[in-house]
């Protein structure tokens, strides 16, 4: 079991990151609603560098009372990255697609020390 | 005293439109060496270039006199270079709004130029991805069969082929087309074929399979005639329109793409073969392009069960419509791999060990790395060492002399 060094926490501003590597493990670190989450930088799909995706919102679909939809909107709770390999999306919290629980990114245990960042691998 | 930290370097944060290519594709190359397979002979029969990028340089090959003065005003009062295509706006939902940033805008710094600059960004897809040869098409030409002009597409096609094969195919000894047929005027295509079919970098011709034209029509006959007397092989690529009816009915651009690439080639396939064109030109190689593969076995159990029930509408077979399927080439991409166990029995049906050629598709959206190939749990090396590269090597002759640097 090894430590990384991420950074500073008072680098990572809301929805920052910081993708790093040892050796050839490569591990992204992000800062989302005041906690961080640390995945490895691999997409379970085909390898792609998913950490190094853009950090959208989750896209929803406003269904009304009568199941008549009302459109797309941004949903204000789950914040997802996007590999940009293919756009395979998963939940930064949880690691997860939306649409298939068995597609997960592979955690890791994020350390605060203070002030400072670490993954433990 | 050791601390018990490790050092670590920083990686760039995000991938962009402006990321090189070698970048983008860093962890295949990665994965690659630490496999052990990219040393293996690797071809890729379907990448793409951005014609459209350089499109004022192709209407500048365009023989027709108005057909270039409309190109040029085209250009010039409207300020947008695809003028005279019939380039589809709607179709630029490939990026899914900017989340995959390597298809819509390569932004990317390109220093060289002594060759141009696809040929600098082909080289780097073929880098990092290992690969050997590179079979080159267009890209928003796919759409071209379903111009309203089919002497504009024609002339268009003469064009693109002139240019691509003098401004960038003699540029690297690696990268190889299978040209485009304008097969809505067959004089134009003889044409095409006679003044390119021995130059050494055209492997074949190809036909967009996005037209509604029944290919099996006895105006194209002498098409096929020449291209086996020839040698040459034939390819349908598949692509998407929003432009039909059915398809019009798919409001999403998943939807869309999921469906059309698919539908033309089935459309084109069944009458392939229920008119007997296997029986009728056994000696010409027919590759299907970038439909996937899960459509194979529904099409081969869908037209076995007809054909046995009504062999009088196909008298031209001599065997089922599945084992004729099962005598062409196809490109794996983009490869359906949610239900493995689906995956494995359509490699068995297309007798993929010897039929199937691996196809990046690189840069599109849907692209799939060697690594996929590598990756299928049940197939065993030699299948693999097959489908990465050395039926694609049989098929087009390729010369194995020139290859990747270490």
């Amino acid at each position: 079991m090894a430590e990384l060094f991420v950074g500073r926490e008072d680098e990572f501003e809301d929805r920052g990151r910081k993708v790093i590597a040892h050796g050839d493990l490569e591990i992204g670190v992000f800062f989302v609603d005041g906690g961080f989450y640390a995945y490895e930088n691999k997409c379970v799909h085909q390898g792609g560098p998913v950490c190094q995706g853009r950090i959208l919102n989750r896209v929803v679909e406003m269904i009304s009372d009568d199941k008549t939809s009302q459109g797309l909107a941004w949903s204000e709770d789950d914040v997802h990255i996007v590999c940009p390999w293919h756009g395979y999306e998963f939940n930064l919290k949880t690691g997860v697609h939306p649409g298939y629980k068995n597609a997960r990114l592979r955690p890791f245990e994020v350390k605060l020390k203070d002030g400072e960042v670490y993954v433990v691998t | 005293m050791d601390s018990g930290v490790e050092q670590t370097r920083e990686l760039p944060q995000e991938i962009t439109t402006k990321t090189d290519t070698r970048d983008i594709l860093a962890r295949e190359t990665q994965y690659q060496i630490d496999k052990g397979f990219r040393d293996w002979t690797i071809v890729d029969v379907d990448a793409h270039h951005s014609e459209m990028s350089s499109w004022r340089e192709v209407v500048e090959y365009l023989d027709d006199p108005i057909l270039k003065h409309y190109a040029h005003e085209f250009q010039a009062r409207t300020g947008g270079a695809p003028g005279l295509s019939n380039h589809m706006p709607g179709l630029r939902y490939q990026d899914a709004g900017g989340r995959i940033p390597h298809q819509t805008h390569i932004g990317e710094k390109v220093e060289d130029d002594s060759v141009h600059r696809d040929v600098t960004l082909m080289r780097r897809s073929m880098d990092a991805m290992g690969l050997d040869h590179q079979i080159l098409f267009p890209g928003n030409l796919l759409q071209l069969g379903t111009h309203p002009q089919p002497r504009v597409e024609a002339q268009l096609a003469l064009a693109y082929n002139r240019w691509v094969c003098e401004r960038i195919l003699p540029m690297d000894d690696r990268v190889k087309t299978l040209l485009y047929l304008p097969i809505s005027e067959p004089d134009m295509c003889m044409k095409i074929i006679k003044e390119f079919g021995e130059n050494p970098n055209v492997s074949g011709f190809m036909i967009t399979a996005v037209r509604y034209k029944p290919v099996h029509h006895n105006q194209f006959i002498p098409i096929y005639r020449e291209l086996e007397e020839r040698g040459l092989p034939l390819a349908f690529h598949a692509g998407l329109t929003w432009g039909d009816d059915w398809m019009k009915q798919l409001d999403l651009f998943i939807s869309m793409h999921a469906i059309s690439f698919v539908l033309c080639n089935i459309v084109h396939m069944t009458n392939w073969i229920i008119h007997g064109m296997q029986e009728r030109f056994p000696k010409l190689d027919v590759i299907w392009i970038e439909s996937g593969l899960a459509w194979l076995a529904f099409l081969m159990q869908r037209l076995d069960s007809e054909y046995l029930m009504r062999p009088s509408e196909a008298p031209l077979l001599k065997k089922l419509p599945s084992e004729y399927m099962a005598d062409m080439f196809y490109t794996c991409q983009p490869i359906e791999t949610s239900n493995m166990a689906l995956t494995e029995e359509t490699f068995k049906a297309v007798n993929a060990e010897t039929q199937l050629l691996y196809a990046s598709d690189w840069p599109h959206w849907d692209f799939n790395p060697p690594s996929t190939i590598y990756d299928l749990p049940f197939l065993d090396e030699q299948a693999k060492r097959n489908i990465l590269g050395e039926n694609a090597v049989k098929l087009f002759g390729i010369d194995t002399k020139k290859r990747k640097t270490a």
